[in-house]
């Protein structure tokens, strides 16, 4: 052990350094993520699943402080329980992006996580919210995490109205991967969740068999 | 209403930073004269823990380091949490003894509450869940591996709180090393004999390729059958036999010439102590 000079990722807090990406279509939803868990200079995880369920129908994208931001998606899992319950229904996309939006607004100094919340409900079909520093806004389709700045030409210029399921996937499939080129703290594999009224399926892409670009 | 923190509201329970303003002023009056506070003692470590065919396998080396100085040449990092739960503990030692500690004495009272036998998962949630509340001030890396009746688990938790569910985690100052070998060797479900040899490959990476590791190879199998703590599996870094000596036998050196001066010595002062004696 060498005093100061100990490695970065020993008293570095753990960071999700992602790409994350959400985007709905006439049905459902699509999330996509990156697996990259970096401390430092030090990948930790590199198959991390950063798409998290929030209900059966309601996941959430993690990026930003690794801690903060499993800590909120498990927090509001356990009260979208209690309030799903209470209603004796299906919880609303919305309920489950208004408790995500609460809980990061009133502990906004503390906390240092950017969830998007995506999902499926009975009365407003796909929805994809974004709750960035506490606001609520929903969305047609939302990018996030330290990849997301590298890509945000490419959906600007790729997006369409009104695009199929299969091409809302490989939208995200695309979108991921071209972040995960270029930016160092996102890479491994890319998660794939496509919600609709049918059910829930999760799907991981290798990566050799992401999508190649000009340079490879 | 934006929400901040008054300052005039008094910070009850939790750590008291009250001293941090004046242990600044004596670092910096310190540094001044050459001398430099005194740091918590990490244990330097290399843990490694993976999941084999029938459970789970955890590693550790077992030298504990205070600064440059080794303090501790065989201490125990695998700790005992519930009787098919063990984890390894890294970074400060005393907050990876004490977290561990009150995992042990938590899991007791919550077996006795529902009357069930530990899952691996709840002590990985209590566990990060008091992590972060310390929010990164405890600073103790955890691997927790164990057999509950859902199987084979094995969960990292880091100082925040965040964990990782994988199937071979490595921790601690030597875990780039280790690491570097589960990624070459490790398959699923390996055989006993395989991922004994395979964990201690990565653990003796950790002791020899980093300055914070060393001594012994301490290794821990977990299966439904049962635990296995086998204390000093290996010793790979053992202080080498002398070969040589120092000392020349009496003759080597031929005597050429002998002279012999008697001293006279006078006695000019005669003392006598007395001493306690029952």
């Amino acid at each position: 052990m060498l005093g100061e000079t100990e490695p970065q990722w020993l008293s570095e807090e753990v960071k999700t350094g992602t790409t994350i990406i959400a985007i709905e279509f006439d049905g459902g939803v699509v999330l996509g993520s990156d697996s990259r868990v970096s401390a430092g200079e030090s990948v930790v995880n590199r198959v991390m699943n950063k798409l998290s369920p929030l209900h059966d129908k309601i996941y959430c994208a993690l990026s930003g402080s690794a801690a903060d931001a499993q800590t909120i998606a498990e927090m509001v899992n356990y009260q979208l329980d209690v309030h799903s319950i209470e209603i004796g229904e299906d919880p609303q996309v919305r309920s489950a992006a208004t408790l995500v939006r609460n809980i990061s607004y009133k502990y906004k100094e503390e906390l240092s996580a950017h969830l998007i919340v995506a999902g499926w409900d009975r009365r407003a079909g796909g929805q994809v919210f974004a709750t960035l520093n506490g606001l609520l806004t929903r969305q047609p389709f939302a990018v996030g995490g330290s990849g997301s700045f590298y890509v945000y030409g490419f959906v600007d210029a790729e997006y369409r109205k009104r695009m199929s399921k299969e091409e809302c996937q490989q939208f995200v499939v695309n979108t991921l991967s071209l972040a995960m080129n270029r930016d160092g703290s996102s890479g491994g594999v890319a998660y794939l969740v496509t919600i609709d009224e049918h059910g829930t399926e999760e799907k991981v892409i290798l990566g050799n068999d992401l999508p190649t670009f000009f340079d490879q | 209403m934006l929400h901040s923190l008054n300052p005039s509201q008094q910070q009850t329970g939790g750590f008291s930073f009250e001293n941090s303003r004046r242990n600044a002023v004596l670092e910096s009056s310190l540094s001044e004269v050459g001398y430099k506070a005194p740091k918590a003692r990490k244990t330097g470590t290399t843990i490694a823990g993976m999941v084999f065919k029938d459970g789970v396998l955890l590693g550790a080396d077992t030298r504990a380091t205070d600064d440059m100085v080794v303090a501790d040449k065989n201490c125990m990092k695998i700790h005992y949490i519930a009787p098919k739960i063990y984890c390894c503990g890294a970074g400060v030692a005393a907050d990876a003894e004490m977290a561990t500690q009150m995992m042990a004495s938590n899991v007791e009272l919550h077996m006795l509450n529902t009357g069930r036998p530990p899952l691996v998962a709840m002590v990985t949630r209590q566990l990060k869940q008091m992590l972060f509340r310390y929010q990164g001030h405890m600073g103790s890396s955890v691997i927790v591996g164990g057999v509950d009746v859902t199987g084979a688990h094995l969960y990292s938790v880091y100082p925040h709180g965040s964990y990782d569910k994988l199937p071979f985690l490595t921790m601690g100052s030597g875990a780039a090393a280790a690491v570097s070998v589960f990624e070459d060797r490790f398959k699923p479900n390996m055989e006993l004999e395989d991922a004994k040899k395979l964990v201690r490959d990565a653990i003796a990476a950790g002791i020899f390729c980093d300055l914070g590791s060393g001594s012994n190879v301490d290794l821990c199998i977990i299966t439904e059958a049962g635990v296995q703590f086998l204390r000093g599996y290996d010793k790979p870094a053992q202080k080498g036999k002398r070969e040589g000596q120092y000392r020349y036998k009496p003759g080597t050196t031929a005597v050429l010439t002998k002279t012999e001066t008697p001293l006279s010595v006078d006695v000019i002062d005669e003392s006598v102590q007395m001493m306690d004696t029952e």
